[in-house]
Parts: C-alpha cells; structure tokens; sequence
C-alpha cells in the first residue's frame, strides 16, 4: 500500500441479479475513487443502485464485474474469511432495514461487533453505553426492538456500527426514519467524528438537507455514477 | 473465541426455554433410560449374587434330568433316601447330605391361610442351606424316623399365620393334617423378584413323603462340601457314584444334573446381565434418537435464524464463529439434556429399585459415560446444522424474510 493509492476503487464495477431476459443491470461501469476521512453522500432516485453499491463497498458482496480495491487490496480476491476480517477490523455498517438482532436488548445488539472483535465483557459493556449515549439513547440499554420507535432502532443500527470506531463507516440512508432536529444531531455526530478521528463516511441519503452535511455528492442513475461534485461548488 | 461462543450458545438457549426444554427432551429421557436400565441391572445381579452367597460356597446341588429347567427332568427317574445315604457314606469330604422333596400346599391357621412350597428334608437341610435358629428346634431322631407332623418354618410363614405371636408349641392344618411348630429360622433378610427366602416350612423327610407325595421318591440332594475339600473333586466322586447306581453306560449321558454354587452364580448372573446389556442397547437407541431430535431442531432453528446469522456476518463473524456458535448451542443443549437425564435416572432408579426390591448401586461410570455420549451426540448431530448456518452468504442471509 502506497500513500498515494486512494482508500477505496472502484474500476468498471458491475452488478447484474438474474440472467437472460429477467437480468437486472443494477450498476453498470462505475468508477468510484475515496480518499481517507472523506465524507461522501451517495443519492440517486430509488432503483438506482445504491444499495447495491454499498453493500460491494462494504465487502458484503462481490461485483459480477470489476474491480474493488480496498486500501490497496483486491477485494474480490480474497477469501470469505478474510473479508470478514476487513469487514470486523475496518467497517463499520448501517443497514437500510436496521437489521438489529430481534429480542435482544439494545445494549447487546451493540455489543455485538465489540464480541467478534475479542474484547472483555467490561470494556464491551462501556463501549457500548457510551455508543448507545452519543446517539441519544442512554436509559434504553435494555429495549429490544420491537420495543423501539422505529428512530430509535436506527439510532441503535447507528450505534452497533460507530462503537468499533471503524475507520470507514458505510450508512445506508441513517436518518430515513428521523425527524429533522434528530437528523441534524446525527449528521453533526458524524461530522464530528469525521473531522476529530478522520474517519471515512461514505452516506446514501434522499435529503438535500443532510446531503449538505458531507464534502462531496455522488449521484446515481441508472447503475451509473451521473455525478460527482464538491459540496460548495453544487451548494452556492 | 469459545467463551464468546458459549456466551452467545447461552443466551440463545434462555431466549428459546420451551423450544431448548423439547429439544433437550429426548437426550433426557434417552440418558434417563440407559443409566436406570443399567444400574437396576447392576441392582439385579447383585441380589442374585447375594441370594447365591447365602447358600453357601461349598454346595453341591443334584438333581435328576440332564439340564435345569423346564422340561430338563422330564423321564428321568427321581433319587431314593438310599442315594443320599451312599453319597453321605462312600464320598469322600463330604460334610452334610440333604436329601428334599417339595410340594405345594396351603396352609391353615384358625383364621389364616398361607400357601407356601413344604419341603421334606433332614436336619442336614439346615446345615447344607446356612440357616440358624430364632428360636425353637429342629427335629429329633424319633421325629425323622417316625415321620412325625412337625415342622420348622420361616420367618414370613410365622409372619402370615401367627403375626405378632411366637409360633414354638402352634398347631398349623396342612390339608388333611394337623402339624405342630418346632422351630423358627433366622431371617435370611432378603428377597429378590418374589422370591421370598423365608417363605419355607421344612418337615421330616418321611413326612412328606407319607402325607403329601404318596412316593419314596426325593428330587434334590444338596451336599455340603467340608472346608479346605475340593469341591471339583467331591463333584467328580458323586457324578461317578451316581452314575454306577443308577447303572448308566459308559457312552450315555448322564440322566442327572450336578451344579455347585459357583456354577450357579454364574449361570444365573451371567443371564441379568445379558438382560441388562440389552436393555441398556435398546435404551441407547432412543439417545439417538434424541440426537436426531437435536440435529432436526437445530436445522429449523437455523433456517428460522437466517437473517440473524447474516447479520452477524456482516457484522464480522467469520465461518467458525457461527459454526462454533450453533456446535456450543448444541452440545450446551446436549449436555444439558444429560445432567437432567442423570437427575430423573438417579431418582427413577431409587425408586424402582425399592419397588423391585433389588439393591440400589449407584454406578458412576455408566454416568460420566453416558453423560460423555450425550455430549458426543451433540457434536455429531449438531455439526451438520452448524456447518449450514456458517456457510450462509451474508447478503443473501441478511434479504432473507
Ligand atoms: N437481490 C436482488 N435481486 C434482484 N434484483 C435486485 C436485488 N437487489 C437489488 N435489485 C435490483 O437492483 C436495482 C438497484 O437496487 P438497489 O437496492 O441498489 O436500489 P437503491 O438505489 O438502493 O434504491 P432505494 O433508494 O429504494 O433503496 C433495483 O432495480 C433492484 O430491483
Ligand atoms: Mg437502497
């Protein structure tokens, strides 16, 4: 790994579910370069294949074509055992649907990454108050799901992925379930932890609002990038 | 990396009770039955041992046919008083000679009646069989030869008919006849599967004879073997003797049977313990059998846990940590089911064995190997689950409904 190789690639990554006539292009040639501690918004309209995008970032699946370079390293060539090695070490993952464990306590649920990482069940239980606590959810350690609004739950999604404190944390639409004052103390959470440890935030989102939180914008259509700005030059 | 494991396996298993409890059930009960088969085995044989041991070491046992048994006598004549008294005069080291007959009968006193088995013997019967008395007598000279209506019983025969009172000097109607009571044995303190040792009257040989068969004919013969005296060699001196009077050729079968005590022991735990070894088998099959109860649980569980372990893949689980996970969850359920089997087995087995009136032996090993076998199952049955929960795609895991 050089200092100049970028984060993360992307190099002519496609991804087709299906075959024949039912086959379904959900990306088609990207090319996607982030650098270390960058803060990118990923939007596009609903279908676009952003989803699809993240879930390749984040190792979780294979691109039927291209190539995925993950500091410097080819994903695709790795063993399922060593991506989820960079998945535990690296990533850290907030899911479209939640996907919290179900009657689990909140606390437990983000315990979890801390478990697989091999920590000791006191420094796991600290960790995962203090997670619990930067998205506003101390005194709800023991809830399990079902007994969460649905903005709670995704705060608890946000929680389980800041507490390894990841050095790339993909987030797939955060703040869908939100409202806007909760939103905004997320975004500057995460703006927080991207200016004060550097962490890399790739974000999709569907509102300009938060959008505006991050340095770059990259819109999807069609499977394809459309768009790549900086903020300031799209905001002014 | 196997504390975490267990740690997840557990919290698994207390989330779940009702389906942990029916997937344990089947290791319980299987557990449970082997280790109470077994030990009630072990129970029997012991009884069977110890009710041989109170015959005596030394003891010859002759009786007519070729083998024990049913059928075993059929045709072949029965002994004569005269018998007894030859192997008595002419073997060698021969300590004491009982020649016996026995039939069944009830007996009446006053208001109670008993039916017990009357054995007609010599005052040899008591030696050759370790009885002692409680009180009383045996029979005197004149008794045996007039073949007096006296008789010596048992401590359940006194039991039975005079209850709480002593039975010396008592007046007991043995069919057409009126016997009087001379002596009580000492309580041989046991009893196996019914077979109840104080449950005996002994008369006069002669008296039984005259009054109750109707022959001179006598069907067993116990010789006692003095102290220090082979009794291979006493046995060889009787099959010789028996065999000249009772004129056998020298290429047929003997038309008697000879056994000492040891061959009987033999004989006789040899068969508990094949019984026991069978029902132990049989009762090993149903732990497997609750082993493909775990393995079926544990793949409906993992079907039913498919978004879970998707979750935890991608979360950073690696193969082996869900293997582990779903191996730990089914062993812990094992294990599980084998300390709660050993409980109700130690409990079942205590009972049964009062009910059964055999001795209670607790076995340790048959518990740590049954216990040991309960977990291997979990290993065997619960691998294959686990390795289809490890080997789950994590996306196509986490889209599933
Ligand atoms: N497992 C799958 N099998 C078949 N087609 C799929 C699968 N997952 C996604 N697709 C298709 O790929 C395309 C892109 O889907 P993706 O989930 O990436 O969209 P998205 O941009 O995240 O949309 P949204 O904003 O609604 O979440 C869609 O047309 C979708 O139908
Ligand atoms: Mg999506």
């Amino acid at each position: 790994m050089t200092d100049t190789a970028p984060l993360i690639e992307l190099r002519q990554v496609a991804k087709v579910y299906g075959a024949g006539m039912a086959a379904v292009h959900a990306l088609r040639e990207v090319d996607l370069r982030i650098d270390q501690g960058d803060f990118v918004a990923v939007m596009g309209p609903s279908g676009s294949g952003k989803s699809t995008a993240m879930n390749i970032l984040g190792c979780l699946d294979a691109p039927t074509s291209g190539s995925y370079c993950f500091r410097g390293v080819r994903v695709e060539h790795l063993t399922r055992d060593q991506r989820a090695l960079l998945r535990r070490h690296y990533l850290g993952f907030v899911f479209q649907g939640f996907n919290l464990l179900a009657r689990t306590s909140a606390l437990e649920n983000v315990e979890l990454p801390l478990l697989y990482r091999g920590l000791h069940a006191s420094a796991r239980r600290a960790a995962a108050r203090a997670a619990l606590a930067s998205v506003g959810l101390s005194g709800w350690e023991s809830h399990a799901p079902a007994e969460l609004s649905g903005g709670q739950q995704q705060r608890v999604a946000i929680a389980r992925a800041l507490v390894t404190r990841p050095a790339v944390l993909l987030a797939d639409e955060p703040t869908g379930n939100l409202d806007t004052a909760r939103s905004r103390e997320i975004m500057e959470l995460l703006r927080a932890l991207q200016s004060e440890r550097g962490i890399t935030i790739i974000m999709v989102t569907h509102e300009a609002d938060m959008a505006a939180y991050a340095r770059r914008i990259v819109r999807f259509l069609d499977g394809r990038v459309a768009s790549d700005t900086l903020n300031g030059t799209l905001a002014a | 990396m196997i504390w975490n494991a267990l740690l997840l396996s557990l919290r698994e298993i207390r989330r779940n009770l009702t389906r942990s409890f029916l997937t344990v059930l089947g290791i319980m009960i299987g557990v449970s039955a082997v280790i109470t088969m077994v030990t009630l085995g072990n129970g029997a044989t012991r009884a069977v041992q110890d009710q041989i041991a109170s015959l005596g070491s030394n003891l010859i046992i002759l009786r007519p046919g070729q083998r024990l048994g049913p059928g075993g006598g059929v045709g072949a004549p029965n002994f004569k008083l005269a018998d007894a008294q030859a192997i008595e005069s002419q073997v060698s080291g021969v300590e004491a000679v009982a020649p016996s007959i026995a039939r069944s009968a009830t007996i009446v006193r006053m208001a109670r009646n008993w039916t017990s088995s009357v054995t007609g013997s010599t005052n040899a019967f008591f030696a050759t069989g370790n009885w002692t008395l409680a009180e009383g007598r045996y029979f005197n000279d004149t008794e045996e030869r007039a073949g007096r209506a006296v008789c010596v019983i048992g401590e359940t025969v006194r039991r039975e008919l005079f209850g709480a009172q002593s039975p010396i000097g008592g007046d007991m109607r043995i069919k057409q006849f009126s016997c009087e009571v001379i002596g009580l044995l000492a309580s041989k303190g046991q009893s196996t599967f019914g077979m109840d040792q104080d449950d005996v009257i002994v008369m006069p040989l002669r008296t039984v004879q005259r009054r109750l068969t109707g022959s001179q004919d006598v069907n067993s013969i116990r010789i006692s073997v003095q102290e220090g005296v082979s009794v291979d060699r006493a046995m060889a001196a009787v099959q010789q003797l028996m065999r000249e009077r009772r004129k056998i050729g020298a290429n047929e079968d003997n038309n008697f049977n000879l056994m000492d005590t040891r061959q009987i022991a033999e004989t006789l735990t040899g068969t508990t313990r094949v019984l026991t070894m069978l029902l132990g088998a049989v009762a090993a099959v149903s732990l497997i059998v609750g082993g493909i109860g775990i393995m079926n649980i544990m793949l409906v569980s993992v079907t039913e846990r498919t978004r879970e372990i998707g979750i935890r893949l991608a979360i950073g689980a690696l193969e082996r940590d869900v293997l582990l996970q779903f191996l730990i969850e089914a062993v812990t359920l094992a294990c599980l089911g084998g300390i709660i089997g050993i409980v109700l087995a130690t409990v079942a087995s205590y009972q049964l064995a009062q009910m059964m009136q055999v001795p209670f032996l607790f076995d340790a090993r048959i518990n740590v190997v049954s216990f040991l076998f309960s977990a291997a199952i979990g290993v065997v049955f619960g691998y294959f689950p686990a390795r289809r929960a490890a080997r789950l795609d994590p996306i196509e895991a986490l889209r599933h409904e």
